[in-house]
């Protein structure tokens, strides 16, 4: 019987970062052959991104503390690479029930599947700022991808801004890669980290390795300022950025000399393809976003339909390991398959603990929904089809459009190439503020296929 | 016109030649388009919907920010598509203009 579904039950894991590889060993190790679908060409996720063939920077070099972890995960991918049907520069684009839609080098696949647990990932989370689409404003993540991946900076004079741990990890890369920063800006003021010590010390090693990068910048004469407000991306719309002008905590105007901003705050997750499959969300009160519902196991609220790691619940990268194997055991035990109860506690116990730092970090690096109130009419949200706030909170005032979707359609915010990745949440909060209710009540931006654009160039695979 | 980008390490890898709007430009083996371009200028593209030049954004193929095409009018994502020997790239969008354009 075991045997049988073995054999015959076709499962589909969509991401080959943490979560992924994870999920795909600890099948594998239960006699599956999962179909493991990636948009990238390597293995690893954005977190543990492979740098291209021919690169020679260690370990060490590429990802510091992580090191061990980064090379544990490759060389777990290497070994079950034989094992697995991979299929790397995949793009899912859509899907049915039983079926997902994949494109890869121009040709349009159909794969079926009984079981699908997606391992979707994160972007950066994105707040308008007005002149953020001058050219030399990348999100934070993409100015560590330029470095990891590339060995690159985005500039010869590159400031941070936002706030998030990510912040200071990214900023202390590029000091230790040679990189000039002309300063770190955090929207978050000291006061809440200090709130927050109780549930970061849930993980203290991380919180140390966090204390550890700051003082890094420190010693490096970094200038690092907390509880700033941004105010202005500054530059030219063909030349691009210039510099950054913010207000500091105790009120003054500061302006920094710089060819390229890093800006993120934290991460959102990556649901098109769940909300695709009609999956549930539920809105994250701690990180004011909505996310999907999935049991601790990794179950969505569709039978068949999984997921785990950060396109389910933002906890990073090491919860996106244990997410991983939990949601490939919790697959195990729905098809009745035999399945070790302590190896379920020791993920679900390891899980428990960095449930209680991301609140942490929630508390102390806060999204800061009320600088999206504070816009000016004429800054840019959706950066794609240059539409600015003021545009935006019109359709709100002289259309009623008091849900996301519906001022969508009237500004089209949400609606350009990014497909609303980096606009619909600072959307949102500029409807809420300009309608005067509670961010949640506005709703979210529906996921649409295809989730990322296609080429007319498409061709089907003949039958 | 200045180069945005600023390499750090991995300089010894093979040259790569590729044309760039007509121009001969020189990359790296394991390059990006995007890096290619932009340690050579400081843009990838015209937006289409304001005079302001774009660099690309996310890095990680979430953004579209980045697009170029090749002569015979074949879309790539800068950010996500590797140098190659005698590409032929256009940083002008070959489909039609939008009028909107300031």
């Amino acid at each position: 019987m075991a045997t049988a579904r073995l054999n015959t039950h076709r499962v589909v894991i969509v991401g080959a970062g943490p979560a992924g590889v994870r999920c795909a060993q600890t099948l594998v190790a239960a006699g599956f052959k999962p179909i493991l679908i990636d948009e990238n060409r390597r293995d690893g996720g954005q977190i543990y991104r492979r740098q291209p063939e021919g690169f020679t920077r260690s370990y060490t070099t590429l990802y510091g503390t992580e090191a061990d972890k980064a090379r544990d995960l490759h060389e777990s991918f290497d070994r079950l690479r034989p094992q697995i049907d991979y299929r790397p520069d995949t793009l899912a684009w859509n899907l049915t029930p039983g079926q997902l839609c994949c494109v890869s080098q121009g040709l349009h696949t159909t794969v079926d599947y009984d079981a699908l647990i997606l391992c979707t990932g994160a972007t950066d989370r994105l707040m308008p700022i007005e002149g953020w689409q001058l050219g030399g404003t990348y999100s934070l993540g993409g100015a560590q991808i330029a470095l990891k991946a590339q060995a690159v900076s985005i500039g010869h004079r590159v400031v941070f801004m936002g706030s998030g741990p990510l912040l200071y990890l990214v900023a202390s890369q590029y000091v230790k890669a040679g990189a000039t920063v002309a300063a770190v800006l955090d929207t978050s003021p000291l006061g809440l980290r200090i709130k927050a010590l109780p549930k970061l010390m849930a993980r203290p090693g991380l919180l140390f390795t966090g204390m550890k990068l700051l003082a890094q910048l420190y010693r490096a004469k970094i200038p690092v300022h907390l509880g700033i407000s941004p105010l202005q991306v500054l530059g030219e719309a063909v030349t691009g950025v210039s510099g950054v002008r913010v207000r500091t905590a105790n009120g003054e105007t500061l302006t920094v000399a710089c060819d390229a901003v890093a800006l993120g705050y934290h991460l959102r997750p990556e649901t098109q393809l769940a909300d695709l499959a009609g999956c549930r969300m539920r809105f994250d009160e701690a990180s004011g976003q909505w996310w999907l519902e999935v049991d601790e196991e990794g179950r969505t609220s569709v039978s068949g339909v999984y997921a785990a790691g950060d396109g389910s619940k933002i906890r990073g990268a090491d919860a996106a390991e244990h997410a991983g194997r939990l949601v490939a055991l919790a697959l195990l035990r729905d098809l009745q398959l035999p399945v070790d109860a302590a190896q379920v506690a020791e993920q679900r116990q390891a899980l428990k603990v960095m449930d209680d730092f991301r609140l942490g970090l929630a508390q102390a690096f806060p999204w800061p929904a009320a600088q999206a109130k504070a816009l000016p009419d004429e800054a840019i949200v959706c950066r794609c089809e240059m539409i600015s706030a003021g545009e935006l909170r019109r359709t709100v005032s002289e259309k009623g459009a008091c849900e996301v979707n519906r001022a969508k359609a009237f500004s089209r915010v949400g609606m350009g190439r990014c497909q609303g990745r980096y606009c619909s949440q600072a959307g949102a909060e500029v409807i809420a503020a300009a309608a005067g209710v509670p961010v949640q009540e506005v709703g979210r931006q529906r996921g649409q296929a295809p989730v990322k654009p296609l080429s007319m160039l498409t061709r089907e695979v003949a039958p | 016109m200045n180069a945005r980008f600023v390499r750090l390490a991995e300089q010894g890898r093979p040259i790569v030649k590729l044309t760039v709007d007509g121009v001969p430009i020189e990359a790296l083996q394991g390059d990006t388009l995007m890096v290619a371009l932009l340690t050579h200028g400081p843009a990838l593209r015209q937006s289409e919907f304001d005079p302001g030049s774009r660099a690309g954004f996310c890095l990680m193929g979430a953004c579209q920010d980045c697009w170029v095409w090749t002569r015979s009018g074949e879309r790539l994502r800068a950010c996500s598509n590797e140098v190659r020997e005698g590409l032929d790239i256009i940083t002008q969008q070959p489909e039609a203009i939008w009028p909107l354009r300031g």
